[in-house]
């Protein structure tokens, strides 16, 4: 049997705790004692309460929110810290987070986007910031102004795939736009 | 989980002291420092500003989980917003942008050509779409709030890609910090460097809640007054 996901709920709403356990059950996930806000111990606590995945309402980080959640990412890089959200978050610390799980997802949906974000934290903790070969392909591609569309045409990959070494590369260069994803390529004589 | 976002009745001092950043936001609502032990009604007062829109901005450059109700997006609280949107475009055009740019050419020099040449042209076109932003919201938006104002109705899609552009502007800042600190090479000119992140990063943050403003009150705004109008 595969063994449990460790997870943390840190939410102040009963009804949303109690909800979300009782859809995702208890044959996959073990349920750590939930937290109603976010104590400032947290990240010395974290590694020894091991969990998988943390389940965080981003409105309770507080002011400078983006690094109270880089505190607790730093504290257990292996865990998943995903934002649980049913109210107004910023769009800049949604982008922080591993996932997103909406309250109007799905019930049946939960366990396998939780699932997921953890076999995506495995593949982080062994994290390599350097760009794979096909990935410098791809960055080349976008660096030229290709469209997805017309680099997946080009290199005869999958929109999918490509949005993926995309991402991986936004993740590893810490770079968003394509005119700074070109000034990266000619600062490494990739073009 | 109430939270308490500041007050007419606080003073002008103790806000600023919970987040110094206002200080570089009071000049452009036309309230010079100097305000003693004086409330934020009383300071807004004093310079015959209403005190709804200033504790609107004080609220929104502070607070990130603040939103103004339907109360607050009155054309009486709301006549300083464009003046005060103009005079912060005036400000990042006029005093943040070259700031940068002399640190940036400095940096420049010292980069090698090659380098120095690539990072100036990524700063001026930058620093060229930031221009468009601006003078598309000045020529389009805000004369189109105008005449919403004066009853008339016009059918330009304004509103459409503005948050995605703010977006764009502020990625292309943080993008330009990872450039300089990560990717070039460090081995001279530390203060040179740290001034340029510095200043990218200052600039970064405050056009964030300029957006802010004016994707949380400017756009709602715009919106209450087509549905009043329809």
């Amino acid at each position: 049997m595969k063994p449990k996901i460790n997870l943390l709920i840190a939410e102040p709403s009963d009804i949303i705790r109690s909800g979300l356990m009782s859809l995702l059950g208890d044959d996959e996930f073990e349920f750590m004692a939930p937290l109603r806000d976010l104590p400032t111990d947290l990240p010395l606590r974290l590694p020894h309460l091991q969990p998988d995945i943390l389940l965080l309402n981003p409105t309770l980080l507080q002011s400078p929110a983006k690094m109270q959640l880089a505190a607790l990412m730093q504290a257990r890089p292996q865990m998943a810290v995903v934002a649980l959200v049913y109210q107004y978050v910023e769009p800049q610390l949604l982008q922080s987070f591993k996932t997103i799980l909406d309250i109007r997802e799905q019930g049946s949906h939960l366990p396998q986007l939780l699932r997921d974000c953890c076999q995506n934290a495995d593949e982080a903790s062994d994290e390599n910031y350097d760009l794979s070969e096909r990935e410098s392909e791809v960055l080349v591609l976008v660096a030229q102004g290709l469209s997805s569309k017309e680099i997946a045409d080009k290199l005869s990959i999958s929109i999918h795939t490509v949005n993926t070494h995309r991402k991986n590369i936004t993740h590893k260069t810490g770079i968003k736009s394509v005119a700074g994803l070109a000034v990266y390529a000619m600062l490494h004589n990739l073009v | 989980m109430k939270k308490t976002f500041f007050t007419e009745r606080m003073k002008m001092a103790d806000v600023i002291a919970a987040n110094h950043n206002l200080i570089l936001v009071m000049p452009r609502l036309g309230i010079p420092l100097g305000f003693g032990e004086r409330s934020v009604q009383e300071v807004c007062d004093q310079y015959a500003m209403p005190v709804d829109f200033v504790l609107l901005v004080f609220n929104v450059y502070t607070f990130d989980d603040f939103n103004p109700n339907d109360e607050a997006l009155r054309p009486a609280s709301l006549e300083h917003l464009v003046p005060y949107l103009m005079a912060s475009h005036k400000y990042y055009v006029n005093e943040r942008l070259p700031h940068i740019e002399r640190h940036l050419t400095r940096v420049a020099q010292h980069a090698g050509e090659r380098y120095g040449q690539i990072l100036k042209n990524f700063f001026a076109d930058y620093e060229k779409e930031v221009l468009e932003h601006f003078a598309s919201e000045e020529n389009d938006v805000f004369p189109y709030l105008h005449s919403l104002l004066k009853g008339q109705h016009l059918d330009n899609q304004v509103s459409e890609h503005f948050a995605d552009r703010h977006t764009d502007l502020v990625d292309k800042l943080s993008d330009l910090t990872q450039i300089v600190y990560k990717y070039l090479p460090g081995e001279t000119m530390t203060e040179e460097l740290n001034e340029l992140v510095f200043g990218v990063m200052q600039l970064s943050s405050d056009l964030q809640k300029h957006a802010k403003l004016e994707e949380k009150v400017l756009m709602p705004y715009i919106e209450q007054l087509e549905r009043s109008l329809q």
